[in-house]
């Protein structure tokens, strides 16, 4: 074995990829080479570390100095200056948004020091397509501890007992869903992972699959062996082709040690996973509308029962989990229950991943115990609203969720108290907005896409979301009427009661959430005809500040209609009649002399 | 069987024996359908009605529930698409980070509409659903490449880029 004086962990997830992360490598590969450290220095490409807007990120080990937007031009300077001087380049390293000081390591940024990896533990800490790095990290024990010491009513008691929910949003128990997909009786059965994260803003399952994949596999082995089946599925977008990669990569690593196949661990279990691609139909994260989706049909969904654990693929007994319900599955069997179990709520036990975006400082993936508060989540780890703005919302459950508004800030999130106040957990999307966010146009955001995405197989969905669509955009468009706001209700009262799948039965609660707390701006559309948030382009006027005016022309200038007259040096004025609101005004002038309201 | 236009649809040469080795690899396995979609839509960039009835034909079911799949699944096309395929996210940190305003210069300086292609080939423009890079917001892809944290000034140079790529 070959040992090296450090270790340089460089992100290879979406976002950093994306930040040229792979340039930064290649760059860093060279220089090392070429100044004879590659046999002193080794590079690890890694999956994600989580905070995405600083990417791309580099750490290196054994310090643990956390170098952030790292370009290629910035290797040279940290070859020389760290790895042959020993002094870290100090303009590289993170400074918290509030502070002077630079932080040296890893583990003292606010932004990882209130978190507690459990399903993300080796994301951003191994290399996901090296198979050895994740049994170097305990990985495919908790396989080899089901096989050789447990019976597969053990293994479903500890899950049972562990109190973990399926992370995917409906947060049911998962050792139960296992349970009764043992005790149905069937020649074969299915494990199937649900990795098709449709939700906008969530990006979690793309995280671990990216960064832990052989995390899911051994989990959904785990799964095999406890319900009796030896046949998986992955289901996972199209979208997300560096996850599909390197699953595909770990399968096949899986298959050549043995851990996957035939015989495994000599104990005669035979269990194998194939992977099916989405195609880009937001129903099919619903578990039997993506069954009907792997049997290679129109991903619509059926009633439920009969439940998958009874009839589901292909009619045969089938358990489906999310990604990130799977990943907590072996930890949970090397740790124990009770160590799960001690994390957490009442209810809600164990961590959850939350994608923080929006209007937010630090954006990226978190993991946080059950129960910690939106405000620590927020300010403490998101490090606050940017440019000093007002914190006005926090939307969670993706489309079928709701907004949080300030006066909730110190709610304890899990499962039931999100549940409480109209929203719900969902998949972990949390995206921040603030005052220049207009909830009636959020609303309308949400029932657009809800609508688009509604397969049109049950008429409560297919036709109740196009008329609350139309009403919305009505009320953003300044012709809403006070009986607006009834019928939507009425309306969303109705979907949910009827609706066939998930998708419809949760699709009115963006507009019922914004309606309890954000009543008052529904209003200000209908009755004063204006946005307070200034989004609603058809409730806003473009208006010059006298004061501020220097009488330069350039907005008349650039003015399309030549709705702008004015003489130079002397404020200019915007005729409302003949402009068309295109901003373009706003944008060219340098004395913030224009405004909308 | 072929459709009834006179344009050269589907008729690249080679691309049925494309679909017979694409065909042959699922041979046997239940589901088998949208793999083989996927596969034929990567070699062939779209999936117009002779492709279609030749799949059917081959795996043995109806051009009916082909067609129904084709037409359900969003990243199924019928059509060509432009050489580069630019999708903007428009998922909830993308949007509340003001990805509108860059669909919109889109359509203003390529002079398409979503979803249209321009006439050249060169560019289809589509407004696409949450990518998950959430954190760069607001993103988009031009083919597989993901550009992030933009704004509507930076439409102009990300168009430039690729249409000198000719």
């Amino acid at each position: 074995m070959e040992f090296y004086r450090s270790h340089v962990l460089v992100c290879a997830g979406t976002g950093c990829t994306s930040s040229d992360s792979q340039l930064v490598r290649r760059e860093l590969l060279k220089q090392l080479a070429e100044k004879g450290l590659d046999k002193e220095i080794k590079v690890v490409e890694t999956g994600c570390f989580g905070f995405c807007n600083l990417g791309p990120i580099m750490v290196v080990y054994p310090e643990g100095t956390f170098y952030c937007q790292v370009k290629p031009q910035d290797v040279n300077e940290i070859v020389e200056e760290h790895f042959i001087k020993g002094r870290p380049v100090q303009r590289l390293l993170y400074h918290e948004p509030d502070k002077e000081t630079r932080t040296l390591e890893f583990d003292n940024i606010e932004f990882f020091r209130h978190q507690k990896r459990v399903a993300l533990a080796n994301c951003g800490h191994i290399n996901p397509e090296v198979i050895e790095e994740y049994i170097a990290r305990d990985g495919y024990f908790a396989l080899a501890r089901v096989l050789h010491e447990m019976t597969p009513q053990e293994v479903i008691d500890v899950i049972k007992k562990s109190g973990l929910r399926g992370r995917g949003g409906g947060g049911f128990p998962t050792g139960v869903k296992w349970e009764f997909a043992s005790k149905s009786q069937g020649d074969q059965k299915y494990v199937v992972c649900n990795a098709d994260e449709g939700d906008p803003g969530a990006f979690m399952d793309r995280s671990v699959l990216e960064g832990d994949p052989h995390a899911v596999l051994e989990a959904m082995a785990i799964a095999g062996y406890a319900i009796g089946a030896n046949q998986g599925y992955i289901y996972v977008r199209a979208e997300y082709p560096i996850a599909v990669e390197r699953l595909q990569t770990a399968i096949k690593q899986a298959r050549e040690l043995g851990l996957l196949g035939k015989n495994i661990f000599s104990k005669g279990f035979d269990f194998d996973i194939d992977i099916r691609l989405g195609a880009g139909a937001f129903v099919c994260g619903e578990e039997t509308a993506l069954l009907t989706s792997i049997e290679g049909r129109r991903g619509e969904p059926r009633p439920r029962p009969p439940f998958p654990a009874v009839a589901g693929l292909w009619g045969k007994p089938t358990i489906i989990n999310n990604v990130e319900t799977f990943a907590n599955v072996p930890p949970i069997i090397r740790n124990g229950w009770e160590w799960f179990a001690s994390m957490g709520t009442e209810k809600s036990k164990g961590t959850k991943v939350f994608a923080l975006a929006g209007k937010i400082n630090n954006t990226g993936l978190i993991e946080v115990p059950m129960g910690t508060t939106l405000r620590t989540i927020i300010y403490d780890i998101g490090g606050g609203i940017p440019k000093g703005k007002k914190f006005k919302a926090a939307q969670t459950g993706g489309p079928s969720g709701g907004c949080i508004p300030a006066e909730l800030l110190d709610i304890e999130i899990d499962y039931d108290n999100l549940t409480a106040i109209g929203s719900m957990m969902g998949s972990g999307g949390l995206i921040v907005m603030d005052e220049d966010n207009c909830m009636v146009d959020i609303a309308r955001f949400f029932l657009e896409f809800t609508q688009d995405e509604s397969c049109g197989k049950c008429p409560p969905c297919r036709i109740g979301t196009k008329r609350m669509l139309e009403i919305l955009t009505r009320i953003t468009e300044g012709k809403g009427t006070p009986e607006d706001l009834t019928n939507l209700e009425t309306l969303a009262k109705t979907i949910k009661n009827a609706s066939l799948c998930g998708l419809g039965q949760t699709a009115p609660n963006p507009v019922l959430s914004t309606l309890r707390y954000f009543r008052h701006e529904y209003e200000a559309h209908i009755y004063d005809k204006k946005c307070p948030a200034g989004v609603c382009q058809a409730l806003l006027t473009y208006k010059i500040l006298a004061e501020k005016c220097r009488g330069c022309g350039l907005c008349a200038r650039n003015c399309p209609t030549n709705a702008i007259s004015g003489k130079v040096k002397e404020p200019y004025v915007i005729d409302v009649e003949k402009c068309i609101k295109c901003g373009a005004c706003l944008e060219k002038c340098k004395f913030a002399a224009v405004i909308k309201e | 069987m072929s459709c009834q236009c006179q344009c050269n649809a589907g008729n690249e040469p080679g691309i049925y024996t494309i679909i017979d080795q694409i065909v042959e690899k699922y041979k046997g396995q239940a589901g088998s359908l949208i793999p083989v979609l996927h596969q034929t839509q990567q070699a062939l960039g779209y999936l117009p009605e002779n492709v279609q009835a030749y799949i059917a034909e081959k795996l043995g079911i109806p051009l009916s529930e082909v067609y129904g799949v084709v037409s359900f699944y969003t990243l199924f096309s019928t059509v060509p698409k432009g050489k580069y395929k630019i999708s903007v996210c428009l998922g909830t940190a993308c949007y509340v980070k003001g990805a509108g305003d860059i669909l919109a210069e889109f359509e203003k300086q390529l002079k398409i509409k979503v979803g249209e292609t321009t006439e050249d080939g060169m560019f289809t423009l589509e407004a696409c659903r949450c990518l998950g890079a959430c954190g760069l917001a607001p993103v988009l892809t031009v083919n597989d490449n993901v550009h992030g944290r933009l704004t509507a000034q930076d439409v102009a140079d990300i168009v430039k880029k690729y249409a000198e790529d000719k």
